[in-house]
C-alpha cells in the first residue's frame, strides 16, 4: 500500500535521489559509538539540532497563547501554562530547551575544537558555526524577555546595558534593540518578539542549511 | 571615440536599473520602519512636582519618590521613580538611584561597613555621597543627576542629567 503510493510518488517527482542525498551517507567509523563509545562526543552537533527542532516547533505552538503585550503578555504566559491542557509541558520544552540547546552548541563547539575538525578545508564551517552561536544567544537574549516578568525585565535592562556600552555606536544599538532611548516597554516587547519569532529563525534556518551542506561537501573530519 | 551599446547590454542595464529600484522601494520602507526609534525626538519632559517640601530636605540623603505620566508609544501609564536628595550647602541634590554598572538600584547607607556612601547590593558597587564612583568597585562613572526646582516650596524634578558635582 505504502509502498505503491510510495512509487506513484516517486514516478512524477523522482524523489529517491532527494532522500538519497540527505539521508544516505557513510558514517566513519570513528565518529560511530557504536564502535568506540567515547565517539559519542560526536553527536553534540547533531543534539543540538534536534533541541532546535524542540524549540522550533514548541515555539510555534506558544505562539498559539502568547501575544507580545506589555499589558497581557505575562497573563497570557501565565493562562497557557497554568489553564491550557499540556501548556506547562510545552513550555516547559522550551524553557529547559533554551538552555539546552546553548549546552550543547558549546559542547559541540568544544568536540571542534578539540579534535581540531575546523582547520583546512573546513574553516569556513566554523565560521558558520560562529555566527550559528550568535544566534542562538540572541535567540536566548530576546526570548528571556518575553515571559515579560521582573527577572525578565531586569535581564534585558543589564543586557541593553551591555549593549549600550559598545564604543562609539552603542546608544545607537541599543536604541534600536529597545525601540526607545530610555523606556523597556511596550516597543522593546513588540521588537524581541519579532526578532526573536521572525528575524533570527530566518538567519538560524539559512546558517543552518549552509553548515549543514558544507559539511556534507567537506566530510566528516577524520580520526584524531 | 565612440563607444557603441549593444541592444544586450541596454538591456542588462535597464532590467538592473529597473529592478534595483523595485528593490529599494522595497527595503526602504521596511528600513525606515526599523530604524524610527532612532529619529524620534526626545521627549521633553516636564518638571515633576513632589510631595517633599524643599524644609524637609536635610543632609542626610532621603528617597523622594515622584510620579509623572509616561508616554511609551502607544501605551500611556503612571510611572513612580525615585531619586536620592540631600542637601549641599546651599544647593540641593537629586541622584538617579540607577547604578552606573548594570543598572541596579542603589540604597544609601545599606552596607555596614560603608555608612556614608551609596551601596549597591548586586555586585558590590559603591559610590561617595556626591555620586563619585568608589575605585575598585564595578561602577565605571559617577551617579547620574536629576535636574532639581521648587514650586511653591515643593521639590520638582526633571531631566537626568550627567553628574555635575565630579
Amino acid at each position: 500500500m505504502f509502498n505503491r503510493i510510495y512509487d506513484w510518488i516517486d514516478d512524477r517527482m523522482d524523489i529517491t535521489p532527494i532522500w538519497r542525498d540527505v539521508a544516505d551517507h557513510e558514517v566513519p567509523e570513528h565518529v560511530n559509538p557504536a564502535y568506540h563509545f567515547s565517539a559519542f562526543v560526536y553527536c553534540f552537533g547533531g543534539l543540538t539540532f534536534f533541541i532546535v527542532l524542540i524549540q522550533i516547533l514548541s515555539g510555534m505552538f506558544l505562539t498559539m497563547y502568547y501575544v507580545p503585550d506589555i499589558v497581557n503578555a505575562w497573563n497570557s504566559v501565565y493562562y497557557l501554562q497554568h489553564d491550557v491542557a499540556a501548556g506547562l509541558i510545552v513550555r516547559g520544552m522550551h524553557h529547559w530547551g533554551a538552555s539546552l540547546v546553548v549546552v550543547m552548541m558549546f559542547l559541540h563547539t568544544l568536540r571542534v575544537f578539540f579534535t581540531g575538525a575546523y582547520k583546512a578545508p573546513r574553516e569556513l564551517n566554523w565560521v558558520v558555526g560562529v555566527l550559528l552561536f550568535a544566534t542562538i544567544l540572541g535567540l536566548a537574549f530576546t526570548g528571556y524577555l518575553l515571559p515579560w516578568d521582573m527577572k525578565a525585565l531586569f535581564a534585558t535592562r543589564v543586557g541593553l546595558d551591555i549593549a549600550g556600552s559598545v564604543p562609539f555606536i552603542g546608544d545607537w544599538i541599543q536604541t534600536l534593540l529597545a525601540g526607545d532611548d530610555t523606556i523597556i516597554g511596550a516597543q522593546t516587547l513588540t521588537r524581541f518578539f519579532a526578532i526573536h519569532v521572525f528575524f533570527l529563525p530566518a538567519a538560524l534556518f539559512i546558517l543552518m542549511a549552509v553548515h549543514f551542506i558544507m559539511i556534507r561537501r567537506q566530510g566528516i573530519a577524520g580520526p584524531l | 571615440m565612440s563607444q557603441k551599446v549593444t541592444r544586450r547590454q541596454f538591456l542588462n542595464y535597464s532590467l538592473m536599473g529597473v529592478g534595483s529600484f523595485m528593490a529599494a522601494g522595497m527595503i526602504l520602507p521596511m528600513g525606515r520602519m526599523a530604524l524610527d526609534p532612532l529619529f524620534q525626538e526626545d521627549a521633553e519632559g516636564d518638571m515633576v512636582t513632589t510631595s517633599v517640601t524643599i524644609d524637609e530636605i536635610t543632609e542626610e540623603p532621603m528617597q523622594v519618590d515622584f510620579t509623572f505620566e509616561q508616554e511609551d508609544a502607544w501605551y500611556t501609564s503612571e510611572v513612580t521613580d525615585f531619586a536620592w536628595v540631600f542637601r549641599d550647602g546651599d544647593e540641593i541634590i537629586a541622584f538617579s538611584p540607577v547604578c552606573k554598572h548594570l543598572g541596579c538600584t542603589v540604597t544609601w547607607a545599606a552596607d555596614d561597613n560603608n555608612p556614608e556612601r551609596f551601596f549597591c547590593p548586586c555586585h558590590n558597587g559603591l559610590y561617595e555621597k556626591n555620586g563619585n564612583n568608589v575605585p575598585g568597585t564595578p561602577p565605571t562613572g559617577p551617579l547620574d543627576q536629576f535636574e532639581v526646582g521648587e514650586s511653591d516650596g515643593y521639590l520638582t524634578i526633571g531631566q537626568v542629567v550627567p553628574n555635575q558635582l565630579v
